[in-house]
């Protein structure tokens, strides 16, 4: 049952992507375009997103999900050099060419290259990311 | 505007699936990297995140073969900007725990601080790099 709540959960996400514009990477430049003609769709998506997220999260209070016996949700709290560089990391390149991970993985759906090409490079930066994390991890763990 | 406004809501009940479903947040850059990992003592961990990947390309693959939806005109930036910025954001995501989808639309919602932080640095970030490489060095 997991499996196919996770299967029809991203089937709805890529579907949103498409319908939205989201994986127009040309759309998602021009948001991010402030000097330039800007491109508002993305703030609909997000906002529209946002509508339906906001209250599905405050109904996870004194529930559980359907077919998990609790909820699984990040418990980080504190603001850190990881994710402040990773952010902006991740900014840098969004702005460079316009894909997020969603878009770029759902636009394989189109057969070309890029998407694919792109999908690939990133988890490459996973990976270095991955590893600089375990090296800093390591040096923490040996100088306390 | 109607169709941003259709498919926001359409991803908004994607993550409420996900997160009513089994209690995961929709945060792609996370699940795509996890799903990538060795299979587990629970395959399970593996097979959703793998599974919900899949769905990612066969939504937007259905809309097209219905032809309910025209593919975007490709990117004209050139190969050394796109295989850069795919580095970057893959190092980015993983190094700071999301993406728009895991910290905008489900970590904002959660009303985390990381999360609203995470997503106000990566939309500022963005601006300036569109706007170095549009307007100051053009």
């Amino acid at each position: 049952m997991k499996n196919w709540v996770a299967l029809i959960s991203g089937l709805l996400f890529g579907v949103g992507l498409a319908v939205s514009g989201m994986t127009d990477t040309a759309k998602v430049l021009g948001f991010l375009d402030f000097f330039g003609e800007w491109d508002a769709t993305l703030a609909f998506v997000m906002a529209a997103g946002l509508a339906v997220t906001i209250p599905a999260y405050r109904l996870t209070k004194d529930h559980r999900p359907w077919f998990e016996t609790g909820f699984s949700l990040p418990k980080a709290s504190q603001l850190d050099v990881r994710l402040i560089g990773g952010a902006i990391i991740f900014g840098l390149g969004w702005g460079l060419y316009g894909y997020c991970p969603g878009p770029a993985v759902a636009a394989i759906a189109y057969g070309r290259l890029d998407a694919i090409v792109f999908v690939i490079m990133m988890a490459a930066g996973m990976y270095l990311a991955e590893k600089l994390i375990r090296v800093r991890d390591k040096a923490g763990a040996s100088s306390t | 505007m109607i169709e941003a406004i259709i498919g926001g809501l359409l991803i908004g009940c994607a993550a409420a699936c996900l997160l009513w479903g089994i209690g995961r947040v929709a945060g792609i850059s996370g699940i795509f990297w996890q799903s990538l990992q060795p299979v587990s003592k629970d395959p399970t961990e593996q097979s959703w995140r793998a599974l919900f990947i899949l769905g990612l390309v066969l939504g937007p693959l259905v809309l097209l073969l219905l032809e309910w939806h025209d593919p975007p005109p490709p990117s004209d930036a050139g190969w050394g900007t796109l295989m850069v910025a795919g580095l970057l954001v893959g190092f980015g995501t993983r190094l700071g725990s999301g993406c728009t989808s895991g910290h905008g639309i489900c970590g904002i919602a959660r009303f985390s601080g990381r999360s609203v932080f995470a997503t106000l640095t990566f939309m500022a970030t963005g601006i300036v790099t569109v706007s170095l490489t549009r307007h100051f060095f053009l």
